[in-house]
C-alpha cells in the first residue's frame, strides 16, 4: 500500500506539534517526562492521526478504537494527542496535575478519550486483553491498541498478558513497544537487560513487526498490516530515541522525569518547531 | 432445597445469573473445580474465560471487560485473587469505579489442609482499605446467593469472602441481601457480639452457652464496607460492652472496623481473631479454628471478660 507524501508529512507534523504540546506542558522548573513522551510521539500521532477510530465529541463511541497508555508517565503526550483531535481544549493541558483537575500525573478514567488508569507499569496490556476479549464475545470489530514501554518489559505482567493473548489468538489486540532503551536509571541492557524483545514476544505467540519508530510510513504501514493478521494479536516493536527531537535529551537517561530551565525549555521548542 | 456449602451456592447461583445476562464473564486461574466457576463453564462455556495461573493478569483483564460493558466476576482462593493481584485491583480496577466483582474463595482458614500460604487472614484488611471497594463477608450459603445477586446487580468494585467447606445456615433461605445493613440474629441487653462469616454461627452458640448469665445480642455484620457506623453504634448503644468475632487478623478487619465505627462511644471491645499471626495445615477444619482461638468458647470467654469488667 503507498502513502502519500502528504499524509506522512502532517502525521509527522502531528507529532512534532505533540511535542511541542508536551513541552509546554511541562513547563519550567517542574519534573515532566520529556524523554518517553518524545520517544513515543510518531507512534502515538499515527495512532490518533491515522489509523484509529474514534469521535472526539462522544468520546464513549461504542464504535471506537481503543487506545490504552500503558507507560502512564507519558500520560501528557497522551493527553496533548486527545487535545489535538479535539476531545478537550489545547488550552487545558497547562492545567494537567492541578489538584481535583481530570488531566492527572497519570492517564485516569473518567478524563475523555481515556480509556484505562494506568501508571503501576505493566497492568495495561492486560487491560487491553480483557477489552479484546469482551469486544469479540459480541463480535465487535473495534481494535484495541496498547503502548508498552521496553522498561516495562521488566514486569511479569507483560508476560502473563502477552502468553493469554497468544494463547487466545486476540487479533483484535496490538501491543506497541517503544524501544528507546532506556529505563529510569539507566540503558536496560545494563540494568535489566530484556533479551531479545523480538523472540521473546515470537515465542508467545505474536505477530511480530519491528519498525524505525520514527520512520511514519514504517509506522503506518505496520499497523496497517497488523490489522491483516487474523490469527494473531501483534507486536510492533518500535525502535526509537528517548527525548526524539531534542538534541540536549536525545538519548539522555537523565531526561526520563527531567526539569527544563528557561534557556532549555526555549531550545527544545525552537528545535520542535 | 438451601445449600450447605458456600462455593456450591455461588457457583450455581452465579451460573443462573449467567443464564439470564449475558454479560456477565466468568473468570478463573486454573481453580475453577474449588471456586466453582466451573459451573459456568461447563454450561455456558463462552461465558466463561480461563486466565491461566496468572492471577494478576486476570484482575486487569476483569478492569478491560467492565469496560467494555461486561459484568466480570474473578474467581480464586482469596490469597491469590485479592492478595496477589492487589496493584491491579487498587490501580486497574478501583480507581476508576469498575465494574469487578471479586471472588475470594477458600478465604479465612477454610483451607485447612494446605496451611498458612493459602489460608487469607488479612484479606477483609487490604480489600477494605481501597476506596470504592465493596466488601462483603457471607455468614452462611443463603447469604451467599443473596450477596451474588446483589454483586451482579449493582455496580462498582465489590470483592466477597466464600468459604470452602460444609457449614450449616444461620440466616434465612431465599432472605434479600441488604448492603450495609448488620442484622440482629438474637436479642440481649448485656453485650453485643458483631460477627462475620461463619464466626456468626459460632457466637450465637457462645451466647447460648452464657445465656443463663449474660443477655447477649448477635448481630451478622456481612457488609464490612460500606459499614453503617451509625447502625451500628445504635446497636452497641445499651450493652455493656462489645465483642467482635471474625476468621481473620485482629488487626484491619471486623474488629477494626467495628472500633472505627465505635470510635466515640466509649465501649469497651474484646476481638475474637486470629491473633497477628498466619496459619498452619491441620487435618481437619475444627482443628485449625481451635488452633487459632476461632471457637464459641473463645467467644463466649470474650462475653465474660466484658461483662465483667
Amino acid at each position: 500500500m503507498g502513502y502519500s507524501k502528504e499524509l506522512l508529512e502532517s502525521l509527522e507534523a502531528k507529532a512534532q506539534l505533540l511535542r511541542r504540546d508536551c513541552i509546554k506542558c511541562i513547563g519550567v522548573g517542574v519534573a515532566g517526562h520529556v524523554g518517553g513522551s518524545c520517544s513515543s510521539a510518531d507512534l502515538v500521532a499515527a495512532l490518533y492521526f491515522y489509523k484509529m477510530k474514534y469521535d472526539p465529541k462522544n468520546p464513549e463511541w461504542e464504535g471506537r478504537d481503543y487506545f490504552l497508555l500503558s507507560k502512564g508517565h507519558v500520560a501528557i503526550l497522551q493527553y496533548s494527542a486527545l487535545a489535538e483531535a479535539g476531545f478537550f481544549p489545547v488550552e487545558d493541558l497547562m492545567r494537567c496535575k492541578e489538584v481535583g483537575f481530570y488531566l492527572q500525573g497519570h492517564p485516569h478514567l473518567g478524563t475523555p478519550g481515556i480509556e484505562a488508569g494506568t501508571g503501576s507499569l505493566g497492568q495495561g496490556l492486560s487491560l487491553g486483553l480483557g477489552m479484546a476479549i469482551g469486544l469479540k464475545m459480541d463480535n465487535k470489530s473495534n481494535r484495541v491498541y496498547v503502548l508498552v514501554g521496553d522498561g516495562e518489559q521488566n514486569e511479569g505482567q507483560i508476560w502473563e498478558a502477552a502468553m493469554a493473548a497468544g494463547a487466545k489468538k486476540m487479533n483484535n489486540l496490538c501491543a506497541i513497544i517503544d524501544n528507546n532503551g532506556l529505563q529510569a536509571m539507566g540503558k536496560i541492557k545494563d540494568r535489566l537487560d530484556s533479551g531479545d524483545l523480538a523472540e521473546k514476544w515470537k515465542a508467545f505467540g505474536w505477530n511480530v513487526i519491528e519498525i524505525n519508530g520514527h520512520d511514519m510510513k514504517e509506522i503506518v504501514k505496520a499497523l496497517d498490516d497488523a490489522e491483516e493478521c487474523k490469527d494473531k494479536p501483534t507486536a510492533i516493536i518500535a525502535h526509537t530515541v528517548k527525548g526524539k527531537g531534542i538534541s540536549f535529551a536525545e538519548n539522555q537517561v537523565g531526561f526520563h522525569n527531567a526539569a527544563l530551565t528557561q534557556e532549555l525549555y526555549d531550545k527544545a521548542l525552537a528545535e520542535l518547531s | 432445597m438451601a445449600y450447605t456449602n458456600q462455593r456450591t451456592a455461588y457457583g450455581e447461583t452465579l451460573l443462573s445469573l449467567a443464564k439470564e445476562n449475558k454479560d456477565i464473564v466468568v473468570l478463573d486461574a486454573d481453580l475453577c473445580g474449588s471456586t466453582m466457576g466451573k459451573m459456568t463453564e461447563q454450561a455456558l462455556p463462552e461465558q466463561h474465560v480461563e486466565m491461566g495461573i496468572a492471577e494478576a493478569n486476570m484482575a486487569s483483564v476483569a478492569g478491560g471487560l467492565a469496560r467494555v460493558g461486561k459484568i466480570p466476576f474473578a474467581n480464586s482462593f482469596a490469597v491469590f485473587s485479592a492478595g496477589r493481584a492487589y496493584d491491579q485491583i487498587r490501580q486497574s480496577i478501583s480507581i476508576g469505579k469498575l465494574n469487578v466483582k471479586i471472588c475470594g474463595s477458600s478465604a479465612g482458614v477454610s483451607d485447612f489442609g494446605d496451611g498458612a500460604t493459602h489460608q487469607s487472614v488479612d484479606d477483609i484488611a487490604y480489600m477494605r482499605v481501597i476506596p470504592n471497594m465493596t466488601v462483603i463477608v457471607p455468614a452462611d450459603p443463603n447469604e451467599v446467593v443473596g450477596a451474588t445477586k446483589y454483586m451482579a446487580e449493582n455496580q462498582g468494585p465489590m470483592y466477597m469472602r466464600v468459604n470452602r467447606n460444609d457449614y450449616p445456615n444461620v440466616t434465612e433461605e431465599g432472605a434479600p441481601f441488604k448492603i450495609g445493613v448488620p442484622t440482629v440474629m438474637r436479642e440481649g441487653t448485656d453485650v453485643v457480639v458483631f460477627a462475620c462469616g461463619i464466626m456468626v454461627g459460632k457466637a450465637l452458640e457462645a451466647a447460648e452457652k452464657v445465656a443463663d448469665k449474660i443477655s447477649v445480642k448477635v448481630v451478622n455484620v456481612s457488609t464490612i464496607k460500606p459499614m453503617n457506623k451509625e447502625l451500628i453504634c445504635e446497636l452497641a448503644k445499651d450493652c455493656k460492652g462489645v465483642v467482635t468475632a471474625e476468621e481473620h487478623s485482629v488487626i484491619g478487619g471486623l474488629g477494626g472496623a467495628i472500633a472505627e465505627a465505635l470510635c466515640k462511644e466509649c465501649k469497651p471491645i474484646e476481638f475474637v481473631g486470629v491473633n497477628d499471626t498466619f496459619g498452619s495445615s491441620a487435618h481437619s477444619y475444627n482443628d485449625i479454628l481451635e488452633y487459632l482461638g476461632l471457637t464459641p468458647e473463645h467467644i463466649a470467654n470474650a462475653i465474660e471478660l466484658i461483662y465483667n469488667l
